[in-house]
């Protein structure tokens, strides 16, 4: 087997120098009889084979490169420039563990501290840690956050949260005994939020630009959780948006949460991405997950270090903030490139084309009869009310080639939304993908 | 012959001091902050032609202050950073507990195919069939590997994992009419710190079992620790002090008979994967980590990916999605609504860029090479028992372990050394220190998994090298420990000055 370095002769050698005979007289502790039972699996396959196999599934799915993609809905396809793939192969960085040894992981470590800050400056807020494993999980530990610092129990949710973040928060708080008030899906983000807030209260969330693509002014919302002893929790699943728009930060969030994905990473059916995570420096001590930190070693040189590890489980046990251990380090360093690459005038560019592409797009479309663009405001994606089911729309445009968007019954089943379509226009998106997008709809239709 | 050194090195001090405080190729590297200014841009993108904005007035008014560098200065950046540590490829990585074997390049290249990287998780499911079907076809090595009856692919990492068996579990007893009575989480004092803050998190009592002299939990102890109150065990086996829980299956069918679930922490899979079954010791759910037993790369902290398998008990409850057949088409179930599930762990459906790379290394492997990878990284990690236990003490006696040996400080008493300066050594000599001080229950635990990627030449060079520390420290030549490390890119870094005043983030004007 091609991965495995000792030969039959070392194996004996080895054996001999243990004092043992055989291999199953390590293992004499299994219980009786329970090994190597048998499996019903094939043996070993050589590089071609297992390149044969998976190119053959691979094949069967259409990629976003090969057709019209309008899909978003929480992952976006953004171009990521060909470097950044490449710098996040390198084996030091691919085949490294977590940094606890950091004088052998100063590369890890000085990246998650640049890291740390881009996340600060780009949600507007003052510290950021090292990641979590997704918008959605950071959206969870963001409410047990609030919990731990209001010592209230009680999330409200917004009706413009991606729904499937709503689940993600409703299930972790259902089986933590802690209380969640979901407020219905709004379209049009026209709910009262407001007057959902008590002193009975943890902490808001709220995303914006929200899951049907609304812009939302954050700052009267702020103010009243704050009247309450709450926390607005801001929350983003298109990273690129906050190139344009103001953050969360900005609004008076107290923790904004969002998914890094879109800056850096692949769609790659929808992980591994990389949450991000920041809030006020008065709460550090209450956050979860990794945090790095700058100190100096013995001869007095700057350095970096993993730390306030008194929060986590490996220390604390039972009574850490998180019990969160691997995170995303990976992908919150292909965000670290992709954002280096940007700086803030690629970052404003970015997101001026996408949004400009947007908005010819909803221009294109409020053309065609029938269709109705339901957002006043948006910044690369908007809902559609179509006629008939958005689903079968979908399919039916699938089949004339052109990936269209994300039905809203895909995430919000039976609650009389089948009307309505979410449709993303990122740079990646042409003017012919657009025309293609209009036809294909109006064949559809 | 390898217990000499092979030559003598002359004294750091003696070098002269340099201009640029590089050291040859080891190159210090500015912060990003200090090198980059806002205006640059390693990305060509052309401004559009102007439109009306309908930002509703929410257009960002100040200055981010994100510095930019153009391609050239960011692959240095960035090259110049991962020169800095240390990795799996470039030497062994006993990472007691971590599993740092080697990762596949072929893996890479799978999760990088067009079709499986480039699609989105809410695009149709007509046009992801061989996504699902790789999904599937995972879930059945995984299945048949454990031998339980269903898994969970969604969790994102062991803790998520874990996480996602207990949320199963609370589950499976809110079903049975037993919340509330049933809160207790039974663990054993050397699990990882993960079990307690998962069973924490959901509100679970904790309560300790402790381990034999040998190192092992006795069925006697769960016994004394069970009950009607117990919801379950989280068991870790083989245990984090590199042994086979042995009374296992007496283990489980105390929890099992008293009412409650028994979680297995599958993060030591790689002593017995292909050799030995969970679902064979009475195993409820038990998260696997891709990470570590699969060869996905560690990636300096992550990405991981934690699916657990279930037995018929859970099944039912387990979270959303999950794959269904129907005739020649595999669907996702993405809503729990109408069944059992007690909802959703994640957005989207789990770490598909993982799936790809565990499964290719699973095929690469087969059903022989996985046990054979099994029985090389236990009797690797059993060789350097051998050779190292004239030296160093192990804090349960001398007897075979699984994938990972556990060393204590006992030995090193009446030295100035201590598990730390020893570790920070073996820096000096090359190599990454293996686990220290974990598991607790030792006393200055060195805890060594060498994985099965070593050849014996390599191992024979890494056992050379502990004994020839060993020697040093026992014989009090301190100066190679009290200051070490003395050639890695940094000294001893002060990590209780950085918790004492925490600097998270670079600041304009310092």
């Amino acid at each position: 087997m091609r991965y495995l370095p000792l030969t039959d002769q070392d194996r004996t050698q080895m054996l001999h120098k243990i004092g043992v005979e055989r291999s199953d007289d390590l293992f004499a502790d299994v219980p009786n009889g329970l090994l190597d039972r048998g499996l019903d699996l094939p043996r070993g396959k050589s590089e071609l084979e297992v390149e044969r196999f998976l190119s053959a599934l691979a094949e069967k799915n259409v990629p976003a490169s090969r057709a019209p993609f309008f899909v978003g809905a929480g992952a976006y396809k953004h171009h990521v420039p060909a470097s950044v793939d490449h710098l996040v192969q390198r084996s030091e960085f691919l085949t490294s563990y977590t940094p606890y040894q950091p004088e052998i992981a100063q590369g890890t470590l000085q990246y998650l501290f640049e890291f740390q800050t881009q996340v600060a400056m780009l949600t507007g807020m003052e510290i950021a840690n090292a990641s979590m494993y997704d918008g959605s999980t950071a959206c969870a530990e963001a409410a047990l956050m609030a919990h731990r610092v209001t010592k209230r129990k009680k999330t409200v949710l917004s009706g413009g949260l991606h729904p499937q973040y709503a689940d993600v928060v409703r299930a972790m708080s259902k089986l933590a005994d802690d209380e969640t008030v979901a407020l219905a899906p709004d379209v049009r983000a026209r709910e009262d939020l407001i007057a959902a807030i008590d002193d009975s209260v943890s902490c808001v969330i709220v995303q914006s630009p929200d899951f049907f693509g609304n812009l939302r002014d954050l700052a009267a919302l702020g103010a009243a959780c704050h009247r309450h002893g709450a926390l607005l929790i801001g929350v983003f699943t298109e990273a690129v948006a906050l190139g344009l728009v103001t953050p969360p930060g900005a609004m008076g969030a107290d923790i904004v949460v969002g998914e890094g994905q879109s800056i850096g990473n692949a769609l790659s059916f929808g992980g591994p991405y990389v949450g991000l995570f920041a809030t006020r420096q008065d709460y550090l001590r209450q956050m979860p997950g990794r945090l790095c930190g700058e100190t100096i070693d013995a001869n007095g040189e700057r350095g970096y270090v993993l730390t306030l590890s008194t929060r986590e489980q490996h220390i604390r046990r039972d009574k850490a903030t998180s019990n969160i251990c691997t995170n995303s380090g990976l992908c919150a360093l292909a965000f670290a490139i992709h954002m280096t690459l940007l700086g803030e005038a690629g970052l404003r560019r970015l997101a001026r084309v996408n949004h400009a592409n947007a908005v010819k797009l909803a221009d294109l479309l409020a053309h065609i009869p029938g269709v109705e663009v339901v957002n006043e405001t948006f910044f690369n994606e908007f809902t559609l009310r179509v006629k008939g089911d958005a689903a079968e729309l979908v399919e039916k445009m699938a089949v004339r080639g052109v990936l269209a968007g994300v039905p809203v019954s895909r995430l919000l089943p039976g609650v009389g939304l089948d009307d309505l379509l979410l449709v993303a226009n990122t740079e990646v998106n042409t003017d012919d993908d657009r025309g293609a997008f209009v036809a294909a709809m109006e064949g559809a239709l | 012959m390898l217990d000499t050194p092979k030559h003598s090195v002359p004294a750091v001090a003696t070098a002269p001091h340099t201009f640029t405080s590089n050291r040859g190729l080891d190159q210090e590297e500015p912060l990003l902050f200090e090198i980059g200014r806002p205006e640059v841009s390693g990305v060509d993108i052309e401004a559009p032609a102007p439109f009306a904005a309908r930002l509703g007035g929410l257009e960002r008014k100040t200055a981010i202050g994100l510095p930019g560098l153009s391609e050239p200065e960011a692959v240095r950046h960035y090259v110049r950073l991962s020169r800095k540590n240390y990795s799996i490829d470039a030497g062994l990585y006993p990472l007691g507990s971590c599993t740092m074997k080697h990762n596949p390049r072929l893996n890479e290249k799978m999760a990088r195919l067009e079709g499986f990287a480039d699609i989105h998780p809410l695009q149709p499911q007509s046009t992801v069939q061989g996504a699902l079907a790789l999904m599937q076809e995972l879930s059945r090595w995984l299945l048949e590997l454990t031998h339980m009856s269903a898994v969970a692919l969604s969790p994102k990492a062991g803790a998520h994992g874990e996480l996602c068996g207990l949320m199963t579990i609370k589950t499976a007893i809110a079903a049975r009419g037993e919340t509330g009575s049933r809160n207790v989480v039974l663990i054993p004092q050397s699990a990882h710190g993960t079990n307690p803050a998962s069973a924490a998190l959901l509100g679970f009592m904790v309560r300790t079992v402790p381990a034999g002299a040998d190192g092992i939990v006795h069925s006697e102890a769960v016994a004394a620790a069970v009950g009607p109150d117990v919801a379950a065990i989280m068991l870790t086996n083989p245990n984090t002090c590199g042994l086979f829980e042995r009374d296992v299956v007496a283990i489980a069918r105390l929890v099992r008979d008293a009412g409650g679930y028994f979680y297995c922490d599958g993060a030591n899979f790689n002593a017995i994967a292909g050799v030995a079954r969970p679902g064979d010791m009475g195993v409820d759910a038990m998260h696997l980590n891709l990470h570590k037993t699969f060869s996905t790369p560690h990636g300096g902290g992550g990405p991981g990916s934690g699916p657990v398998v279930l037995s018929s008990r859970l099944a039912p409850f387990a979270p959303v999605p999950f794959l269904a057949r129907e005739g020649e088409t595999l669907r996702l179930v993405e809503h729990s609504e109408g069944t059992a599930s007690f909802g959703r762990m994640v957005a989207f459906h789990g770490q598909m860029g993982m799936f790809v790379r565990a499964l290719s290394y699973m095929l690469s492997h087969g059903s022989d090479g996985l046990a054979q990878a099994s029985r090389d990284a236990v009797l690797s990690a059993n060789y350097v028992r051998a050779s190292l236990r004239d030296v160093m003490s192990q804090p349960f006696g001398d007897r075979p372990c699984m994938h990972e040996v556990l060393f204590d400080d006992a030995w090193l008493q009446g030295t100035s050394v201590t598990t730390l300066d020893f570790a920070k050594a073996m820096i000096d000599e090359g190599y990454h220190p293996m686990t220290v001080y974990f598991p607790l229950v030792a006393h200055g635990a060195m805890l060594v998994e060498p994985t099965e990627s070593e050849s014996k030449a390599s191992l024979d060079l890494f056992i050379a090298t502990l004994r020839d520390l060993a020697r040093s420290a026992l014989s009090g030549d301190s100066r190679r420990f009290s200051s070490a490390p003395h050639y890695a890119p940094r000294r001893r870094l002060d990590e209780t000055a950085a918790a004492r005043q925490p600097v998270l983030r670079w600041r304009p004007g310092g």
